[in-house]
């Protein structure tokens, strides 16, 4: 069976592989200047953009782990993927249009309006460099121990195959090349989960209720699947990962970057309507595929090892498409799954080296000159620099427990790129003094409550309890950030802090009408 | 500012358009946080309310409330955006129009 599986993984994985470097040939071409680079030239349509945006967050890490979190829990799958939807409203309603208006390629652009470039350039090429690392490693790691599960590869090979081609999607073809590698790969996702999920209710003719009925039979938890259990243990904990998701989202750099590629804010919207629809309906798919593990694999002694999934709760998707289509199924859906994490990981690695070139090399350490080959050549390079240190870590933290990365790049997303980028566009008295001192205390309390918390102070480190009680840190330090941030601004009578205030006005009315806004053709 | 623009924001349409997206983006933004967090909150307070079984089969309120969470915040962004081409969109239209055709 291994062998079978094997060769049918293997070569859709190769078309797929082959397709896209067919796709990052043709957009190397384009590759003339910084803006194909970081917006695909801002050409990309809402809808096409909408996709993209699905893609970049439907990663490997929510369908196999939401899809898996529900096999283990049943309904605490769901408050996940609600958390992770509901912020696709907030940054339609209160991000997305100013940050089209204002912003050119990152959102360190947006908080650069006003105020001084040097500071603000750095702590958010720092927030954004922080999140996206710590994304990077778990995707990297999460790869690499899916591809030799599934592919029977060698983990380290696994992570440079991932690595490479990342860096020749992003390196060659840039923003175009990684969002039509993100578009397709989002077709297949949603195409593969509604398959999985249709089989699963095809096996139940349709009634969702009998399908409800098997899991609680098969479960341990019985009807405990089908309420709140342990995973949010106590109104704080359940407050702070609210806010976490909820607002995180809206404070990722990869998926702020995507709003630049469309012509205008109204496109931007369009995108965000089309990709809260595809999340949406995604997240409704891993909880009926979720239920189908339950279902299907749960007293089938072919997938389980001493009671246990083999492969760990993560694979629930993976053996399910087994269980229910065989060999065919299985090598389809494992072949999106790896082209799901080679999308994500360019993606990330972009919106990284973007930080680098765009914020830190051309803003503050090129001396504000605006040379564009410079520029490119070095997104290119820190790219590579990027592609090589992500497969490095990736090795290194094989055997790590790398659960808490994702949790806390959103807590960083949450408490030091959201404040910035949300009181920058909406906060008249917010000055440099005080977005740098709040923006790093937020990022700063973050990471050292995640230390001391039960998940990297317990787990990781081996002690016996945290110094710190709670898993999620976004409820301290989103109110770090927003207290600093405004103990900071209203206390600062400096002279630029006035010039700052004084041009809100401005930037105010260029964010609500995109008048004097980036245009996708040059004049 | 330059005198144009000065001009743009004091129009009628500068102020409409502005009121009119308040409106609706606070609106909303506020209907989304009461509906998550009363999610959040009953999770967080009352997780056994969440167990109730509705109709005559196995489904519970939690997941019948999850699903509706997941649909409304599509709908939500849905609104905003009809509300954004036809009323909106035509605003800034204006505007642009005013500014020189930009």
């Amino acid at each position: 069976m291994e062998n079978d599986f094997n060769i049918a993984a293997v070569s859709m994985f190769g078309i797929f592989v082959l397709f896209t470097l067919g796709i990052t040939y043709w957009a190397a071409k384009k590759m003339t200047g910084t803006k194909n680079f970081y917006s695909a030239g801002g050409n990309i349509t809402g809808f096409q953009n909408g996709l993209a945006i699905a893609g970049d967050y439907m990663s490997a890490a929510s369908f196999l782990g939401i899809s898996g979190l529900v096999f283990a829990a049943g309904f605490d799958g769901l408050i996940y993927s609600i958390g992770f939807l509901v912020g696709w409203p907030i940054i339609l309603l209160l991000i997305a249009e100013p940050l089209r208006n204002l912003g050119k390629y990152t959102f360190a652009d947006v908080a650069c309006y006003r105020l001084q470039q040097k500071p603000t350039r750095i702590l958010s090429a720092c927030g954004t460099l922080a999140t996206v690392a710590l994304y990077l490693i778990a995707q990297m790691v999460g790869s690499g121990k899916l591809i030799q599960v599934l592919f029977g590869l060698d983990y380290m090979y696994a992570v440079i195959i991932v690595g490479t081609l990342m860096m020749v999607y992003v390196t060659f073809g840039g923003m175009i090349a990684t969002t039509w590698v993100q578009i397709i790969k989002a077709c297949l996702l949603l195409f593969g989960a509604t398959l999985l999920a249709f089989l699963v209710l095809f096996h139940f003719n349709f009634n969702i209720n009998e399908l409800f009925g098997t899991a609680i039979e098969k479960h341990a938890n019985g009807e405990g699947i089908m309420a709140p259990g342990g995973l949010v243990s106590d109104p704080i904990s359940a407050i702070s990962l609210g806010l976490a998701l909820m607002f995180g989202t809206a404070g990722l750099p990869h998926i702020l970057m995507r709003f630049f590629t469309v012509p205008d804010a109204k496109q931007a919207h369009r995108s965000v309507f089309y990709a809260t629809g595809f999340i949406g309906y995604f997240y409704i798919l891993t909880f009926i595929i979720g239920f189908g593990a339950i279902a299907f694999l749960l007293g089938n002694p072919d997938f389980l090892e001493d009671g246990k999934l083999i492969g760990g709760n993560n694979m629930a998707a993976i053996q399910l498409s087994s269980a229910l289509g065989g060999d065919l199924m299985l090598g389809f859906i494992s072949a999106v799954a790896f082209a799901t994490i080679l999308a994500v990981v360019s993606g990330l690695t972009l919106a990284g080296a973007s930080a680098i070139s765009h914020d830190l090399y051309a803003n503050v350490f090129g001396g504000g000159k605006h040379d564009e080959k410079k520029e490119l050549h070095i997104s290119r390079m820190a790219t590579i620099g990027l592609g090589i240190a992500a497969i490095v870590l990736g090795v290194i933290f094989e055997k790590q427990n790398v659960a808490f990365m994702v949790g806390l790049a959103f807590a960083i997303a949450a408490s030091a790129n959201f404040p910035i980028l949300f009181l920058s566009m909406y906060w008249k008295k917010l000055t440099t003094r005080g977005a740098v001192i709040g923006g790093w205390a937020g990022l700063l309390t973050a990471v050292i409550l995640v230390i001391l918390g039960p998940i990297v102070w317990v787990d990781v480190f081996g002690n016996e309890s945290p110094i710190f009680p709670y898993k999620y840190p976004a409820l301290f330090s989103m109110v770090v950030a927003f207290v600093g941030i405004w103990l900071f601004s209203i206390t600062d009578k400096s002279k630029t802090a006035k010039e700052e205030q004084e041009k809100f006005d401005e930037q105010y009315f260029r964010a609500q009408t995109g008048i004097g806004a980036e245009k996708a053709a040059k004049h | 500012m330059d005198p144009k623009l000065e001009e743009i924001k004091n129009s009628e349409e500068y102020k409409t358009l502005i009121s009119e997206r308040s409106k609706s983006k606070y609106f909303l933004s506020v209907l989304m946080l009461v509906v998550y967090y009363g999610f959040v909150l009953i999770i967080a307070f009352n997780p056994e309310f969440f167990a109730t079984k509705i109709g005559m089969g196995h489904a519970s309120l939690g997941i019948a409330v999850g699903l509706f969470v997941i649909l409304f915040s599509f709908v939500i962004t849905g609104i905003y955006v009809q509300k954004a081409n036809k009323v909106l969109e035509p605003l800034t239209a204006k505007l642009h129009e005013k500014a020189g055709g930009e």
